[in-house]
């Protein structure tokens, strides 16, 4: 699994400059442009826990952008090893098997998205967007939420057969909705009751909940319990699937 | 059970042995019910037309498909339970290329090696020959994407080699590869018999399999049809020589009824006919005593592409 992220890392040395920049920068400019444009018109309220809104974003933000380059990564790219340039199928030929395989694939995501998560953070800081140290377990949260989503769309990819059309209905009607519905942007509170089931179903919030807990302070301990439960939960589920389509998909 | 695992020196077993093995894609089988043995430091071929079952016979030994049925042990092992064992000794040239293509030429060799769990200064080396061989060395650092297809065939092919391997499964080696690169690795392959490196080939070329092969198998429709050396599959199912007549466009048609009974066997080929027998002069000029007048002729020694189109009523040649 390890000689797995190796292979990865010869990738990255060659390509680090342009994956940097969709992992690590967007959300940064996300950043500037919400938490300090955006924010400096939104004034610290009820709505925001009292918080100025650059504080109240910038811990969503990061796990939003991890969510959203942990289901990126693990659509075309992930296809691409069964597919087009069909590596998978070339490590799998040596002692390398389908599950290792795909543990390595996890590993490697989840340490560049750790890796981004420090880079925002660092440059976060110097907005003056953390108020406490508790804030670093914000990359954690970002790391876990952004796997938890990644783990059903790797297992998609395994089960995609086609072109991959359906990776662009998913960005479309399940990423995009869980960005805005999720509590990134705004409170629970303001969203509609009506449409609130999908708050709760989405993992972004669940992990934004986390995020936001750990950066500002003052939650119930067994709520956060409910959504580390929750993302856990379905990183599991989603591993489970993943592999057994990985090896459905490689061993035929 | 004593006899499996490691290659026991005493007590040899084949390279490779499947008894009655079958593989099914849903309702079809792609190979139904073949037997065959793989001694250790032979070179074997399967020779067949398109979708005869050579490459998923071949994917079943390389421990990446499981069989449907049958028996099958590679290295004294069972795929089914001892897979990465058997890979790790192994070395691969699927059909079609599954380079890394974003990375260098050296990097696919190092990455790939790493994965055998071999350590870093040795793949290091070893990508440094493996790029020698296959005459890449001016390339090392070169991504593969814009590598012409020849020289990404070599590059797999010396993939297959990084990890030493005991048994080398080439899947049609030399598709797309120039004469020249086809004889250098024709030479290699050789070289590396002479090693005893056992080797099992899938091809189309006659000529290949006639160089390479010190045994080899006709499949066709999932069935081996023929087994022998190159020499005695000539010899079982071919006359010595063969005469070619070839006529003017149009005017083929009927020809065959003259001559036929001057030859063993014919074939009626779109764009010629065949005139098996072992004397091909004499037969020649037999089919001129009749007046007939072929545009062109030849007389040539049978090869196995004169087996298979016996064996199989279809040509190879593409
Ligand atoms: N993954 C697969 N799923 C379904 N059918 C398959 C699969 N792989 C091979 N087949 C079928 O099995 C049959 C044999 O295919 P195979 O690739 O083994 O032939 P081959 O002898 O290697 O042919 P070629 O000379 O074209 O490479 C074909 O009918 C093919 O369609
Ligand atoms: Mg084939």
């Amino acid at each position: 699994m390890w000689l797995r992220v190796e292979g990865h890392w010869a990738w990255y040395r060659r390509y680090w400059r342009s994956s940097l920049y969709s992992s690590g920068i967007e959300p940064l400019l996300f950043l500037a442009a919400m938490g300090l444009g955006f924010g400096s018109q939104v004034e610290a309220g009820a709505a925001t826990g009292g918080h100025e809104y650059l504080h109240y974003v910038a811990p969503a933000l990061l796990v939003a952008g991890a969510t959203m380059s942990g289901m990126g990564e693990s659509s075309f790219p992930v296809l691409s090893g069964f597919k087009w340039q069909k590596d998978y199928i070339a490590v799998t030929a040596t002692p390398i098997t389908p599950g290792q395989l795909l543990g390595g694939q996890m590993l490697w995501l989840a340490i560049r998205l750790g890796l981004s998560g420090v880079i925002y953070g660092l440059v976060a800081l110097t907005f003056g967007a953390w108020l406490r140290p508790g804030a670093v377990l914000v990359v954690g949260v970002g790391v876990v939420t952004g796997l938890a989503c990644a783990a059903p769309v790797m297992a998609l990819a395994a089960a995609t057969y086609d072109e991959g059309r359906r990776f662009v209905v998913m960005f479309r009607f399940v990423m995009v909705p869980m960005m805005l519905f999720s509590a990134t942007f705004f409170p629970i509170e303001q969203i509609p009751i009506g449409l609130r089931w999908l708050t709760w179903i989405s993992p972004l919030w669940h992990g934004n909940e986390i995020a936001r807990a750990a950066a500002l302070g003052g939650s119930d301990p067994l709520a956060i319990a409910g959504h580390g439960a929750f993302l856990l939960a379905l990183l599991v589920a989603g591993v489970l699937l993943a592999r057994k389509l990985f090896y459905r998909r490689l061993v035929v | 059970m004593a006899r499996d695992g490691e290659g026991d020196e005493r007590e040899p077993h084949p390279m490779v042995s499947g008894k009655a093995l079958v593989k099914r894609f849903g309702g079809i089988a792609a190979v139904a019910g073949i037997d065959v043995e793989v001694r250790r430091g032979e070179s074997f071929g399967f020779l067949g037309p398109n979708g005869a079952g050579k490459s998923s016979t071949m994917r079943m030994i390389a421990c990446v498909s499981p069989r449907s049925d049958g028996e099958l042990r590679v290295l004294g092992m069972d795929p089914e339970t001892d897979g990465p064992r058997i890979r790790a000794r192994i070395g691969v040239v699927p059909q079609l290329d599954n380079l890394d293509v974003e990375l260098t030429v050296r990097q696919n060799l190092q990455v790939y090696g790493r994965y055998f769990g071999l350590s870093r200064a040795h793949v290091r080396a070893k990508a440094v020959e493996l790029m020698a061989f296959a005459e890449l060395s001016d390339r090392a650092d070169d991504q593969v994407e814009p590598l012409s297809g020849g020289m990404k065939r070599r590059l797999t092919i010396a993939r297959s080699m990084v990890n030493d391997p005991e048994l080398l499964l080439l899947d049609e080696p030399t598709t797309g590869l120039d004469p020249q690169a086809r004889h250098l690795l024709w030479g290699r392959l050789y070289q590396l018999k002479q090693q005893g490196v056992t080797q099992i080939i899938t091809t189309h070329d006659m000529h290949e399999a006639e160089q390479l092969c010190d045994r080899l198998v006709v499949m066709d429709g999932g069935q081996i049809v023929a087994e022998g050396s190159p020499s005695n599959l000539i010899g079982r199912f071919s006359t010595r020589e063969v005469l070619e007549l070839r006529f003017a466009p149009g005017k083929q048609d009927g020809q065959i009824t003259r001559v036929a009974d001057l030859a063993d066997r014919h074939e009626v080929l779109p764009d010629r006919l065949l005139l098996y027998a072992d004397d091909g002069e004499a037969t020649l000029e037999a089919v001129h005593a009749r007046g007939v007048r072929p545009v062109s002729t030849l007389i040539r020694r049978s090869t196995l592409e004169d087996v298979f189109l016996r064996l199989t009523g279809r040509s190879l040649v593409e």
